[in-house]
């Protein structure tokens, strides 16, 4: 590290800084020395509080807690390919890891790329062209991004949102921390309203579409739906019919839905997003460290399990059958709380705010995805909702405390 | 249960600002503080509330075609409809100045924040468009006409008093230059839009 640090000090540096060779990249080389070495200057005046963790460490730790999440989609995508195309022995969950891990990084790897590509450079030219130092907000956005994405996503679809989320969704409001909602899930949104047609479909198996086209079968009763589109199929329908009972069939005990195929994740969906297992390992993760507020995803557990068995109570179609547990464990549900939800800037900020939030938006997410078809994915639109409502929540929860404190403020002076 | 729904959907899922980006004028003027923002809100909710039940009488008792029959039967043939914008809008215009005149009497805090905008309610596209809307959905009584005024009433103080929060928050943003102030109002109103586009095509 010295070697390094020496090195660095001595013959990169000075090209770097005013009136160097390289002075209009001083941004870049901050930035990226700023990764390996605590940087050497602090504060000149007032107080300042010192403590290991920063931004930069802190993003790191939740960049950890996705590797989960990530190693599991990567693998699940291979899973899923192999399954569809009908290759022998590829449901049994221990056959062809390295195959499937290989199908799935070939994926995978290229949307980090793109997400990181694309983001980053705009982060770059911002800070150079509004002389402000690289933040480092894009790190976690950058692979949440093709954590929530469709396997099959254009590449060039990937870039656009990710360009519109980081210069419309954070760059225009003053940089990381300055956001009002999520730039990932804006890149999401984006995404999906933009290209509703590409956004649905056979999008969520690899090469789907191409084997149809083929004419390779694929599986026998292997739909590649997500369990979410599944379900939307009932809405609206009355509950005895076959089909609807066919459907259903398969989030019983021993279909392909199963409330514990949900959690491991062996379902089809976002790349990220299918196992409830990797999230909770991150969620122990982000927790552990202090990173996510647990007011947030404990909240959020209860608002979700709160609204599912609600809707139990009504059971007005198939959809609203579905027991609570599994209505939590299906989709992105668990990825949106412990990922999205708890996004230390666009969540609410005080305590009390966080618990409201966090219910309002496990409680809009199920809502959301039983009562609009078009949307299955409710989560998504429920966080991003909750993003725009949590500054009014703060507000009101900071007036009222105010108003308490006076009151007791007054009755002191009056004591006394 | 009609009642309800016709509530939640004014608010939500047909809300003026996000559907039909009605009413934008003193939304993005008078977002600044949400105390402001609030006593905005709250005369929107009370005209629409007050104008849509009236116009709703006024339609259905004068307005539409056969409207009249209960003063004689001979009338049946007589449409008044060409007269719905003006008389619409003489409804709203007094109902403002009764608004004024209460803001002022019982809260001049208020009276003096919202200033020319208070008046100017009487020209709010989403009082109009609320009283329009009514007019083309023809609500079949007029207690559902009443609840369809106050829930988009609702829904437009939920829009500028979530917007006037976030501007709040912003407020020591580091926007660029040319963006601050409405720039930048007018992409969060986007952004706002895209949040609450979660709501559209709920069927209830």
């Amino acid at each position: 590290m010295k070697a390094l640090h020496d090195f660095l000090e001595k013959k990169v540096k000075p090209n770097f800084v005013e009136g160097g060779k390289l002075s209009k990249l001083w941004v870049v080389y901050d930035s990226l020395e700023t990764f390996a070495f605590t940087p050497g200057h602090t504060t000149s005046k007032g107080t300042h509080i010192k403590d290991g963790i920063d931004l930069k460490r802190t993003m790191f730790l939740v960049i950890l807690a996705m590797i989960p999440c990530l190693l599991f989609g990567t693998w699940n995508i291979g899973h899923h390919y192999f399954i569809s195309i009908n290759a022998p022995g590829a449901t049994e969950l221990g056959s062809m890891f390295w195959e499937k891990l290989g199908i799935g990084a070939v994926k995978v790897l290229p949307l980090i790329a793109v997400s990181y590509g694309v983001g980053l450079g705009i982060e770059f030219l911002f800070a150079g062209l509004r002389k402000h130092s690289i933040n480092e907000g894009f790190l976690v956005s950058g692979m949440l991004i093709p954590l929530i994405m469709p396997v099959d996503v254009p590449l060039w679809m990937v870039a656009v949102a990710t360009a519109f989320a980081v210069i419309i969704g954070k760059e225009v409001f003053g940089g990381t921390g300055m956001n009002i909602l999520n730039i990932a899930l804006t890149t999401r949104a984006f995404l999906f309203f933009a290209y509703p047609k590409q956004m649905s479909g056979e999008i969520w198996i690899h090469e789907a579409l191409q084997n149809k086209a083929a004419g390779l079968a694929m599986a026998d009763g292997y739909t590649g739906a997500t369990a979410l589109g599944e379900l939307a199929t009932t809405v609206g329908r009355d509950k005895g019919t076959s089909e609807v009972v066919s459907t259903m069939g398969q989030f019983a005990e021993s279909g392909m839905y199963s409330i514990q195929n949900c959690f491991l994740g062996v379902i089809p969906g976002c790349v990220g997003e299918t196992s409830a297992l990797a999230c909770l390992i991150g969620a122990a993760i982000l927790i552990f460290t202090g990173i996510a507020s647990w007011r947030i995803i404990v909240s959020f557990l209860a608002g979700g399990l709160a609204m599912g068995a609600l809707f139990n109570v009504f059971g007005a179609n198939a959809f609203m059958d579905v027991s609570p547990v599994h209505q939590v464990v299906m989709g992105g549900f668990m990825f949106g709380m412990v990922f999205m939800a708890t996004d230390p800037v666009t969540a609410a900020q005080t305590a009390a705010g966080k618990w409201i939030y966090g219910f309002l938006a496990g409680f809009l997410s199920i809502m959301i995805r039983v009562f609009n078809p078009a949307y299955p994915e409710g989560v998504m639109m429920a966080i991003l909702f909750m993003n725009v409502m949590a500054p009014t929540i703060d507000h009101y929860v900071i007036q009222s405390n105010v108003k308490r404190r006076m009151k007791r403020m007054t009755l002191q002076t009056a004591n006394a | 249960m009609e009642h309800v729904s016709i509530f939640v959907k004014g608010i939500f899922i047909e809300n003026m600002i996000f559907a039909y980006f009605l009413g934008m004028c003193s939304y993005l003027a008078v977002s600044k503080t949400v105390k402001t923002a609030v006593g905005l809100g709250m005369a929107v909710i009370f005209v629409l509330g007050i104008t849509v039940p009236i116009n709703y009488l006024l339609e259905n008792f004068v307005l539409k075609e056969g409207a009249l029959t209960w003063i004689s039967p001979e009338y049946a043939n007589i449409d008044l409809s060409f007269l719905s914008f003006i008389m619409f809008i003489a409804v709203i215009a007094s109902m403002v100045q009764l608004v004024e005149m209460i803001v002022e009497k019982f809260a001049p805090a208020l009276y003096g924040a919202l200033g020319i905008f208070l008046p100017l309610i009487a020209v709010n596209c989403s009082i109009l468009g609320g009283a329009l809307f009514m007019q083309e959905r023809q609500y079949p009584s007029i207690g559902e006409a009443t609840v369809f005024g106050l829930g988009s009433g609702v829904g437009w103080l939920l829009a500028i008093v979530a917007i006037a929060a976030i501007r709040e928050k912003i407020r020591y943003s580091n926007v660029p230059a040319p963006l601050k102030g409405l720039g930048i109002t007018f992409i969060i109103t986007g952004l706002m839009g895209i949040a609450f586009m979660s709501f559209m095509g709920i069927e209830i």
